[in-house]
């Protein structure tokens, strides 16, 4: 019985050691990335198609949040971090080598509002939203809003804010954008992934949010555009620049974009809510992956490299069915031109 | 004779075993303690005791105070334990003491059912069912009744202190009746035919032996209640309102420690927010600690004077 037991044993072994050997022999590369869980559905949709193509690449995206995705690059512990709001000049400094913001996609914040009463999409103007998240407007009888709703008969009802409780690349895109028409804001709150809010009622995710102005007459409170979208929930436009009260939609993101291509900055750390632009939504931001400009491992950073040069290539098409706003041609380039600067022991990668 | 040594060194063996399963319990309590310890440094030496009391949370200016939290985890879980421990030990003593032991039984496994439930799904209820159910119907009658009392004063949000403190309630009553119900079931039968034979009432048996004599091992279940009410997060950030402020009202939207720690922790964009947070951990931690040495002492003076 003994013996009979070892053979298989050994020979199970032997098969294991076997398929250990083989990837390695085929070169198989494993990338690791870590960050916004914004970004999540996108790369993992991108991880399956990309391996079809290539069935040795292997990419492992972790959902940890921006800050996380920021720490791990920051320690090297991953090869590839990801985040929606872009890493601050600290940051920067704190990583010692230069990092590079790849934008990869579009995220967007809608407006969501509870009023039973009103069946009428709402207008808003940036100003009067963010002295409603101030706790400067309190009932939505209030004049500033009745001013860009004409015809629309507004209840007297208390105002009931929900934000976000845990911190969110949604947040900091909204913060962003009233922080750009507010200087109140801008001085009192200010921006960041969580900020220490005025007023209102704190719920964790975009289902929580949600789930907070669904249940609460006379709620508003913001979610992201996709899960909006997703979830049918009714939601309010907002005026841009250009003077037009913009629904949140994917097409009226890539707009935004598109209008802030003319001036982006060179490193692409830039906000791009309050753009510029025909038919532009103003409450919108892009959504980075980060790498390091110069590389150590050959083989892993040209594996890395060939699957970003892809994801804002042919990675864009899988953008629209997921409700990702995919990125403006004028802003591919810019990604383009960042990918061919990485170097790996002095040699470019691509 | 002969077997003596072997069994010897199958004894050192044990006691060795036991004593590595001791000190890897307490090595993982160090460890945390001083990981947690460590990673707050720098929050605590430069807020020192103002980060105790300061009562702002602010990440971007870098402002942070524990009290709005603290506070609000001690309110919580004394809402959650004047609830829960009434009804907890109410029950174990029906189960112990007065039910066929067919109840006891399907009532005991129901108990024990509870405490299984995982707490995001005691949260989604207490979001989805409770919350609109207390703002719709109880919190305007209640305020009908007593709305001159400051503690139910505020706008009925349905989320907020009581809120979150029912729902603890709720959550801590399966842990206080089924380990008081044990600590009820091992007091000695004779205790209480010895009173019943001196024609003490049902009452006056358990009042005057059963009780006394269960009495520390109650306070250890109420204990238990109080570990899960303090550290609890998930169901508790659902419907607490998630507010970083202090308020009177039961009504009013608050926060806990535990709930800011699992929001933020993982958006924690500059060294100083993530030390802060561990700060966080560090009260709640020594909370934790001081609230059972408290109970601890609290049942041996209790024996002391029985």
């Amino acid at each position: 019985m003994r013996t009979t037991m070892k053979g298989p044993g050994f020979a199970g072994i032997a098969m294991i050691l076997a398929v250990l050997a083989l990837p390695g022999a085929a070169m198989a590369q494993n990338l690791t990335g870590a960050g916004a869980t914004f970004q999540y559905p996108l790369q993992s949709k991108w991880s399956s198609e990309y391996g079809k193509a290539h069935p040795e690449v292997r990419v492992n995206y972790q959902s940890i949040g921006s800050g996380g995705g920021i720490r791990q690059i920051t320690a090297r512990t991953v090869q590839f971090g990801a985040t929606d709001g872009p890493m601050t000049d600290a940051q920067l400094v704190e990583a010692k080598d230069p990092i590079l913001h790849v934008p990869v996609t579009l995220g967007a914040v809608a407006v969501a509002v509870n009023l039973p009463e009103v069946t009428r999409t709402l207008d808003l103007t940036g100003p009067v939203v963010a002295d409603i998240f101030l706790g400067k407007i309190t009932n939505w009888s209030d004049r500033a809003i009745a001013a860009t709703n004409p015809g629309v008969v507004l209840p007297d009802r208390a105002i009931a804010v929900a934000h976000r409780s845990d911190g969110s690349g949604t947040t900091f895109i909204f913060v962003d954008y009233l922080a750009k028409v507010s200087t109140e804001w801008k001085d009192k709150v200010g921006v960041a992934t969580s900020v220490n809010w005025p007023v209102g009622l704190g719920a964790k995710g975009n289902e929580g949010v949600a789930g907070t102005i669904k249940q609460t007459p006379g709620a508003i409170g913001y979610v992201e555009l996709t899960y909006a979208l997703q979830n049918g929930i009714p939601t309010a436009r907002i005026k841009n620049p250009a003077g037009e009260f913009v629904a949140p939609s994917v097409d009226a993101v890539t707009k935004a974009a598109a209008g802030a291509a003319a001036n982006l900055p060179d490193d692409l750390r830039v906000s791009i809510t309050n753009a510029p632009g025909a038919g532009a939504y103003p409450i919108s931001g892009f959504s980075w992956v980060l790498v390091y400009r110069a590389q150590q491992e050959c083989d892993v950073a040209s594996a890395l490299l060939k699957y970003l040069w892809w994801g804002v290539h042919e990675g864009q098409a899988f953008s629209a069915p997921l409700h990702y706003a995919p990125l403006p041609a004028g802003v591919v380039s810019r990604c383009e031109a960042k990918l061919k600067s990485v170097t790996c022991n002095g040699a470019p990668v691509l | 004779m002969n077997a003596r040594p072997s069994s010897s060194r199958v004894d050192t063996a044990f006691q060795a075993s036991l004593v590595l399963a001791g000190l890897g319990v307490a090595t993982v309590l160090a460890g945390v303690a001083w990981e947690v310890l460590s990673l707050s440094g720098e929050a605590l030496s430069k807020g020192g005791i103002g980060f105790l009391t300061g009562t702002t949370w602010d990440p971007v200016a870098e402002e942070f105070g524990a009290l709005p939290a603290l506070y609000g985890t001690l309110v919580t879980s004394a809402v959650a334990l004047l609830i829960a421990v009434p009804l907890g030990i109410g029950s174990a003593v029906f189960l112990s003491e007065m039910a066929t032991s067919r109840v006891a039984t399907v009532v005991g496994v129901l108990v024990d059912l509870l405490a299984a439930i995982p707490s995001v799904i005691y949260g989604l209820w207490g979001l989805f069912v409770l919350a609109p159910l207390l703002r719709e119907h109880v919190q305007p009658a209640v305020q009908a009744a007593f709305g001159s009392l400051p503690i139910f004063a505020g706008p009925p949000l349905g989320v907020g202190y009581g809120t979150a403190g029912l729902l603890l309630a709720i959550m801590v009553i399966p842990v206080i009746t089924s380990v008081s119900r044990e600590v009820l079931r091992a007091v000695p039968d004779t205790q209480r035919e010895a009173a019943y034979a001196l024609g003490a009432t049902p009452f006056e048996v358990i009042k005057g032996t059963v009780f006394p004599f269960a009495r520390s091992g109650l306070v250890g279940a109420v204990v238990l209640g109080l570990g899960r009410a303090l550290g609890e997060t998930m169901a508790v950030t659902m419907v607490i309102g998630n507010r970083y402020d202090i308020s009177a009202s039961l009504f009013a939207p608050g926060y806990t420690l535990a709930a800011v720690i699992a929001n933020e922790f993982a958006e924690a964009f500059s060294p100083r927010y993530l030390s802060a947070l561990a700060g966080l951990a560090v009260v709640l931690l020594g909370t934790t600690l001081i609230l059972n040495a408290g109970a601890r002492l609290l049942v041996r003076r209790v024996k002391g004077a029985a």
